[in-house]
């Protein structure tokens, strides 16, 4: 747990960069940083592996001061990604990797496995070892540079705008890595962005800064999207939080049904008897494809008929409401076709079910900030208020909360891009 | 055409003679003269301007100051040093110190510039991951700077070489000897001879420096870093 303890930090020319910020980065868990150009996030990062010494508070690590490390100790274990990279032009890509290992004098030869190692795990090809980095592509640049981080194996990873500067199909594909990566090595990370859309898609938690360095809340992405702390938060979250909100409600809300599902061998003269659009499945219920009652040949089955395409088809378990309601706007029936993990139809759900299934996960949504405990959002807690005063946060005292366990209603999967 | 493979034949003639190759008079021990002047100077200036170049370049601090000495130490001209060096000839010392201070500018310049162009963001991330301020000298700064350092290093080695033809004048020796000799006679045979062997000595120290940066350079740099 990375602890802020009313950090402030005043520049010698008079600006501030911090001013008083209190927040916990829970172990294990993703926190990110977003806000407004100047908001302080990257100084915030910085303290924690005293590459910006704060004029005021402090920052802890697992209750342990970072003052009272040496800096360039303190630093070999806690990994460290910029926005470019930052590869030194003079190594080869393992060496980059190796860096840390190198100073922490492990041989050259466990270095460099390890270093290997690393390139299979962030998906590059250990072949590019012995390459330099301008013989990489931005994006392949990033892997090392998240690679490197990794290497000494540091329980504490901070990143500032890592996907920032690559083209967002990539940045999509380092952002899903990254998110399978964590979930295998459980890293406490510390995530700067100021794009929100990657903060709601990455964060366990989400710190949002304001220029002047404030901290204005902090809150799991749910709950900053369903109750933004003040208008500045509503502002920057921007006016689609609605349809965002979709993405923390489970699919599985909305009730399914088999009404207009028929098999492949059902005659085409009983097909008739239904409504518009029948969804045609196979004997193992795969769905085949969309039938439209009026266009059906004379006789036969209708597996023989022609098919609409479903388009493609949402996860019950592990998709959003948000991805079932994409997947009924872009279906020529307007209906989702609902499935299970090895592709076998669970139900289907139209547009108006959809909707009232939102309705009611809306009204009804648990409170998030119910699920944690209170001390450790001080922020969160402050009712969505009047315009722009700020919330000053409080600082924690009393004995640590263990560590808070937000219930998420829909996992990070169901989190479409 | 004909009087200019004259000259190269003369000077060929001359270079061969068996005398050229014994004794105090000869090509190899002015060369041995030649090289230890120019070495010693070469030696004390990379000391100067490496320690000083990636001092101001590393802290940043003193940055403007000693580039405008340098600067300024430059634009002395070259014949205020040859002066100097023909009008004292009491030692070898100032001799080699004036060509020092020929030598320190592009040196001290060169290691400066080089340092301060690191990447701000590779610099960064250097500390960042936990070297120490000399480690991010040694493992960042330096190698990284290393193409332009070179380049100081061979522009003031071949300034060097040349211009410590002049120590001759004043009875020190050295390659110049022959040129200083071959003007008093009027022996343009052996004025020849002795450029001659300063320029090649010249090339030598291109080739040597070419060498040094395919050795020393990093693969990852040389595409980038200017080679001329
Ligand atoms: N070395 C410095 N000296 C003076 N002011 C500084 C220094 N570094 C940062 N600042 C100021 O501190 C404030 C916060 O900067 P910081 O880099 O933390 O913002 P940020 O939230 O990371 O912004 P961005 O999204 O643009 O990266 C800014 O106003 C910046 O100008
Ligand atoms: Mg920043």
């Amino acid at each position: 747990m990375i602890t802020f303890e009313g950090v402030t930090k005043r520049y010698p020319d008079g600006t501030v960069a911090l001013d008083d910020v209190s927040l916990e980065c829970p172990t294990g868990k993703i926190t990110v940083f977003v806000g407004t150009s100047g908001g302080g996030k990257t100084t915030a990062l910085r303290t924690i592996n005293r590459m910006v010494e704060p004029t005021g508070g402090r920052v802890l690590i697992d209750g342990r001061d970072v003052r009272d490390s040496r800096p360039a100790e303190l630093r070999r274990g806690i990994g460290y990604v910029i926005q470019h990279a930052g590869l030194f032009p003079h190594r080869t890509i393992e060496d980059n990797i190796a860096t840390v290992p190198y100073l922490l004098r492990w041989n050259k030869k466990k270095a460099r496995e390890t270093a290997r190692e690393l390139m299979e795990r962030v998906g590059l090809d250990p072949g590019m070892a012995g390459r330099y980095p301008f013989q990489l592509s931005g994006g392949q640049q990033q892997r090392v540079g998240v690679a490197r981080a990794l290497a000494a194996d540091p329980p504490v990873m901070l990143m500032d705008e890592p996907f920032s500067a690559v083209d967002p199909v990539v940045r999509g594909e380092l952002q899903a890595e990254f998110l399978r990566l964590q979930a295998e090595l459980h890293k406490t990370i510390v995530f700067v962005t100021h794009d929100i859309d990657e903060a709601i898609k990455l964060g366990d938690r989400i710190a949002v800064f304001r220029t002047g360095g404030k901290l204005v809340q902090v809150a799991s992405p749910q709950e900053l999207l369903s109750r933004p702390a003040d208008d500045f938060v509503a502002g920057f979250i921007g006016h689609d939080r609605g349809i965002r909100r979709l993405s923390f409600i489970p699919a599985a809300e909305a009730p399914l049904t088999e009404r207009d599902v028929l098999t492949a061998a059902t005659p085409v003269a009983t097909a008739r008897a239904a409504g518009d659009w029948v969804l045609v499945v196979g004997e193992d219920r795969r769905p085949l494809g969309w039938a439209a009652t009026g266009a059906l040949p004379a006789d036969g089955v209708l597996g023989e008929a022609r098919l609409a395409p479903i388009g493609h088809t949402f996860t019950v378990g592990t998709d959003s409401v948000r991805a079932a309601l994409d997947a009924a706007i872009l279906s020529p029936s307007g209906r989702a076709v609902g499935v299970d993990g090895d592709g076998r139809l669970v139900g289907v759900a139209d547009q108006h079910d959809l909707s009232a299934a939102i309705t009611a996960a809306v009204n009804a949504a648990p409170e998030p900030a119910d699920t944690e405990p209170a001390d450790t959002e001080p922020a969160a807690v402050a009712e969505p208020a009047d315009g722009l005063a700020p919330v000053d946060p409080v600082p924690v005292d009393g004995p640590e909360p263990g560590e808070p366990a937000p219930a998420e209603p829909a996992s990070k999967d169901g989190v479409p891009d | 055409m004909n009087k200019l493979w004259n000259q190269v034949d003369l000077s060929w003639q001359w270079l061969t003679a068996s005398g050229q190759w014994h004794g105090e008079e000869s090509i190899p021990h002015r060369l041995f003269q030649h090289l230890l002047y120019s070495g010693a100077a070469l030696l004390f200036a990379a000391l100067i301007g490496l320690a000083l170049g990636l001092l101001v370049g590393h802290t940043g601090r003193g940055g403007f100051l000693a580039v405008s000495v340098a600067n300024i130490a430059r634009a002395v001209p070259t014949i205020g040093l040859v002066l100097l060096i023909v009008t004292v000839k009491y030692s070898i010392t100032p001799q080699v110190i004036a060509l020092v201070a020929l030598a320190v500018p592009p040196i001290l310049v060169n290691t400066f510039e080089g340092v301060r162009g690191v990447d701000p963001e590779t610099r960064d991330a250097a500390r960042g991951m936990g070297m120490s301020e000399w480690g991010v000298l040694w493992h960042a700064e330096l190698p990284m700077a290393l193409p332009l350092i070179l380049l100081g290093l061979r522009t003031s080695a071949i300034q060097v070489v040349a211009t410590a033809t002049i120590v001759a004048y004043p009875g020190f020796g050295g390659l110049g000897r022959y040129i200083v000799d071959g003007l008093a006679r009027n022996d343009y045979q052996l004025v020849v001879g002795g450029t001659v062997l300063v320029v090649l000595l010249a090339v030598a120290v291109q080739l040597l420096f070419a060498a040094l940066r395919r050795f020393a350079v990093s693969p990852g740099l040389r595409g980038s870093a200017r080679s001329s």
